[in-house]
């Protein structure tokens, strides 16, 4: 039981440790903005979430594990959030995602006039 | 052969990106960055802290370092420019020089200090064994940085709270009464001010937290005596709440829930009840500050007191952080006129 609860979070662990490695990369390598905060949110949450429960398997039944788990509740309301917050400022003040055709480019520009895009 | 141990690495690991991170902070000019960066340092710094078992420390410095003090220098940023002015070189070889003479001060300094975790360092004998040996039989709190904090340096916390309340003092007399016409006329067209469409998502959540923010400051708070918070920490966590609110939901909004006056009693509230504390013990026939004659136990008399002080430090806290905040945010708003949804100073982006 133990070695196996041991197994899980440790595969937990190295993969959430995984994603967070890909998201780093992701954030040097990737060439615009958005395509960058995408690696980012990565690292928010599938990485620290699977650290978190993996975390949570090693505490067993404890109060650690419930403090573990109302920390990665609120990292996940607030990791997106914080993304959000940022893509969406970065497009009302011009800066524009590197898309490849003209065509693109109009529809980037078509959902961020007011009334189309500007609810959320 | 020199064992290396996983609190070395780590150790190594993070001062090595705090190096990296002052280095970066000198050679960037665009201070939203530097401001960003700052606030990485100190989260670096708790993380330096936690590896040292000084987890008060750290939770001190994650709240204020990295929290609190980022947003309010965001806040100056919106009063200043966003870039740093280039120096002329003359200028930057004497500041560099300047620097250097200085480190190489501390440098010298520092081979005066006993090595870490040497065992005959004067940390480790001249009070410090009576905290850790005797403060379970003279006051009773399983957190002994709470007892040293507040009862055993009981002077200097307050010298400490009474900083915080001259800094509040401070910023309201230098820039939170000046433009009074201008932040009326704000106040008249409130919606333009504002700009609520646009931001649901935000609103949603911060509406979803901020309960939650100002329960675990009082969580903090009131289990200061039995874990890692306290006062300071409290403070802070409940201000950047109301922080978080007026950033979504825009000053005015924020100041109808919290108006000026209550912000300012609290603050003054606050170090009176730690003064007063002082007072009390003395009028009870103890020294001042000394907590033993509040009760008719010595432990109890000590738990009440540092409860009170504890108390009075988050009040302190927490007004200060909101009344400098909504200072900054006031003269942001009132300097760019008209403010507009895309242009507008701290809160609408």
């Amino acid at each position: 039981m133990q070695m196996a609860l041991d197994i899980a979070s440790w595969a937990l662990i190295l993969g959430g440790i995984a994603f967070c490695l890909i998201g780093g990369y992701g954030l040097l390598k990737l060439k615009d903005m958005y395509a960058r905060l995408h690696a980012a949110s990565l690292i928010d949450t599938l990485g620290v979430g699977l650290v978190f429960v993996g975390l949570m398997l090693q505490a067993g039944w404890t109060l650690v594990t419930v403090k573990l788990f109302l920390i990665l509740i609120f990292i996940f309301f607030t990791s997106p959030t914080a993304t959000h917050a940022l893509a969406k400022s970065a497009l009302n003040h011009d800066v524009l995602p590197d898309v490849d055709t003209e065509e693109e480019r109009d529809m980037v520009r078509a959902g961020r006039t007011p009334g189309s895009g500007g609810e959320l | 052969m020199v064992e290396i141990q996983t609190s070395d690495l780590l150790n190594v690991a993070t001062l090595f990106f705090m190096a990296a991170t002052g280095l970066a902070i000198a050679r960037i000019r665009d201070l939203f960055a530097v401001v960003m960066l700052s606030g990485i340092y100190s989260l670096l710094g708790a993380t330096l802290y936690v590896i040292l078992d000084a987890v008060d420390v750290a939770f001190t410095e994650a709240a204020v370092g990295a929290g609190a003090s980022t947003v309010l220098m965001i806040g100056t940023l919106a009063l200043t420019s966003r870039r740093e002015k280039a120096l002329p070189n003359k200028q930057a070889i004497k500041g560099m020089l300047a620097c250097l003479f200085v480190g190489v001060i501390l440098v010298y300094g520092s081979f005066d200090m006993p090595l870490y975790g040497d065992p005959t360092a004067p940390i480790h004998h001249h009070v410090v064994p009576r905290y850790l040996n005797d403060s379970m039989a003279e006051i009773g709190l399983p957190n002994v940085v709470t007892s040293v904090l507040a009862s055993y340096r009981g002077y200097d916390t307050m010298g400490e709270s009474f900083v915080i309340f001259t800094a509040a003092i401070g910023v309201i007399t230098l820039i939170g009464r000046a433009r009074r016409k201008t932040t009326v006329d704000e106040r008249d067209q409130p919606e333009k001010h504002l700009s609520m469409e646009g931001k649901l998502i935000l609103r949603v959540v911060s509406k979803l937290l901020i309960p939650f923010i100002i329960l675990f400051g009082l969580y903090v708070q009131w289990h200061g005596d039995f874990g890692p918070g306290g006062g300071f920490q409290a403070g802070v966590i409940v201000g950047a709440a109301f922080v978080l609110y007026g950033l979504i939901y825009g000053l005015g909004t924020l100041r109808t829930a919290l108006p000026a006056w209550v912000t300012r009693t609290v603050l003054s509230l606050g170090v009176l009840l730690y003064a007063g504390v002082g007072v009390s013990t003395m009028l009870m026939g103890g020294n001042f500050l000394d907590y033993d004659v509040l009760a008719h136990e010595p432990t109890h008399g000590q738990h009440l007191g540092i409860l009170l002080v504890e108390f009075g430090v988050g009040m302190a806290v927490f007004a200060a952080i909101v009344t400098i905040f909504c200072a900054f945010a006031g003269r942001a708003a009132a300097d760019v006129n008209p403010v507009t949804p895309e242009s507008g100073g701290v809160g609408n982006d």
